[in-house]
């Protein structure tokens, strides 16, 4: 049985370190009412080879502040049960987790749709940074912010949410 | 007034963080970015595009006409890129 702590409602962690994201949806609170768990998991690709790794810099304090205000508003917007957002800083080389969204609901739609949500504005507005590494060895560019992901973003607002 | 610098703003100024006594006519975050730029080669090369660059006081997402005065952290750092 997942300790106490473990069923909190909503968590919310940065890791330096390995996110095993199996670990992490095994400490879903389900209840008898649970009929769905939705989750996403972002990893480090090598974009055609070129990359080894992506470092990630962020704002200790702010990001944890703004995950969790984005996870709130998750949680207001639909019956989510529970939510976690794990998000990792430090060298990922590819194929290892950069990120985990996951929730809990009875019914499958407020689940996807907030997994989504919190990835989409997690993008835009939690304070990570990421740095290629590339793979012939040298330290690439800081990524730069994609316009797709404010679109992303603002489709919540634009029609309502 | 502690001011903190992330990503390519914090490599191109030098400094991830430093404390700076403010004049009294920056009262918003943009007259923040404006009184920077003129520190040095370094803040101008960062800030150059200064509508690109995002502001934080005490760890809220704050738009540039937004008075940042009071705030004991302000933080200046590139669109974000996580995820």
């Amino acid at each position: 049985m997942p300790s106490p702590s473990a069923l909190a409602k909503l968590r919310i962690a940065v890791l330096p370190e390995r996110l095993d994201a199996n670990d992490w949806l095994a400490t879903m609170e389900t209840d008898p009412d649970t009929g769905a768990v939705a989750s996403f998991l972002g990893i480090c690709r090598a974009d055609g080879g070129t990359l080894q790794a992506l470092e990630l810099e962020h704002y200790p304090g702010m990001a944890e502040a703004e995950m969790s205000r984005i996870a709130e508003e998750a949680r207001r917007r639909w019956p989510i049960t529970s939510i976690l957002a794990v998000h990792r800083t430090g060298m990922v080389n590819v194929g290892e987790p950069i990120v985990l969204v996951a929730a809990t609901s009875s019914h499958r739609a407020a689940a996807f749709d907030a997994v989504r949500f919190v990835m989409d504005f997690l993008k835009t507005d939690a304070p990570f940074w990421k740095r290629e590494h590339l793979a012939n060895g040298t330290v690439g560019e800081w990524v730069e912010a994609n316009t797709k992901d404010d679109a992303a973003r603002d489709r919540w607002t634009a029609d309502g949410g | 007034m502690k001011i903190k610098y992330f990503a390519w703003v914090r490599e191109r100024i030098g400094v991830a963080e430093e404390d700076i006594t403010l004049p009294d006519d920056v009262e918003t975050a943009g007259d923040l970015i404006r009184h920077l730029k003129a520190r040095g080669d370094g803040y101008a090369w960062a800030l150059a595009q200064d509508k690109f660059v995002r502001v934080a006081a005490d760890q809220k997402h704050v738009t540039h006409g937004v008075s940042i005065r009071g705030a004991s952290e302000v933080a200046i750092f590139p669109p974000m890129t996580g995820g």
